[in-house]
């Protein structure tokens, strides 16, 4: 299996819809392959980076204000 | 009142199936659950498509005020929070529109690009990278690197990864084929990656300094 071939598949590893012949041939390349060892690795954490950390929060204050306007509006019938 | 029928058989409700069923019979603190129960979600999907504030916020509110009006047309065949999540998409896309006026604004821009396709940078980062910053600094670092990604391919990653939508339910919310969402995820991935290596590969610590005095 080349780079390029490994990198194909990469998002069906991350995402862990590989069969288990595929995947016995994926880590295969990863034994011999620093480079896409650590891509592998690293874009796991970017993934989970993004996924563990609220960048964009909603603060309780104007959370309870859309809320109030939203609900307002449903009982009016919108 | 309605009779919900379970037409796909035996499979156990979501709870939101009933919530909805009671918003359809004018209970409005059903609604209010379901709307404390995906806003905040609701707003970071606005706040990643129109990277402004004011506008993730009238987003929100007009996301879910459509929402409530149109309930009628929900079909239970797709999950309420996907359904909820086109209307937001579609409303941000259109506050984008207004807001750059005359500019087409749709999720296909910007997409020509090579960046990311081949991974170059390749050190390897240092452990737990993220605990060399503050939460601040590294909330910063984090929306500084999303929002320089294309629309389209960060859309894609905000639904798939950071949502949790599968596959599918994103290439549905966005209109786009299944394959097309793939490359996207794939390269979104790679790209993201390549731009965060700048603040968290590790550092060559050269061996006559030493690390420590
Ligand atoms: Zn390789």
């Amino acid at each position: 299996m080349t780079c390029t071939e490994f990198l194909a598949l990469l998002d069906d590893l991350i995402d862990d819809s590989v069969t288990p012949e595929m995947r016995a041939e994926l880590q295969q390349h990863l034994k011999g392959c620093e480079h896409c060892e650590v891509t592998l690795s690293t874009t796991r954490k970017t993934i989970e980076i993004y996924r563990s950390h609220e960048i964009y929060d909603l603060p309780p204050s104007l959370r309870e204000r859309l809320h109030a306007a939203i609900m307002a509006r449903c009982k009016k019938g919108c | 009142m309605a009779t919900i029928q379970s037409i796909a058989g035996e499979n156990e409700q979501h709870p939101d199936v009933a919530l909805v069923e009671r918003v359809r019979t004018g209970d409005v603190s059903a609604y209010d659950t379901l709307v404390r129960k995906y806003d905040r979600q609701i707003f970071r999907i606005a706040q990643h498509i129109t990277q402004n504030r004011e506008d993730a916020e009238d987003v929100m509110q007009d996301a879910f005020l459509k929402a409530y009006e149109k309930i009628d047309q929900f079909q239970g065949n797709s999950k309420f929070y996907t359904w909820l999540v086109r209307i937001a998409v579609n409303e941000s896309l259109m506050r984008l529109r207004k807001r750059r006026t005359g500019k087409m604004v749709s999720i296909d821009e910007d997409i020509e690009t090579e960046e990311g396709s081949v991974p170059r940078d390749l050190a390897d980062w240092a452990p737990d990278p993220e605990q060399n910053y503050s939460q601040t600094e590294l909330a910063e670092i984090l929306r500084k690197t999303i929002q320089g990604l294309p629309q389209g391919f960060r859309i894609v990653f905000v639904l798939r990864d950071v949502e949790g939508l599968s596959t599918e339910e994103t290439a549905e919310t966005l209109g786009l084929s299944v394959p097309a969402v793939k490359s996207r995820l794939l390269r979104a991935r790679l790209q993201l990656r390549e731009r965060l290596s700048r603040y968290f590969r590790r550092k060559r610590v050269p061996k006559e300094m030493g690390v420590d005095k």
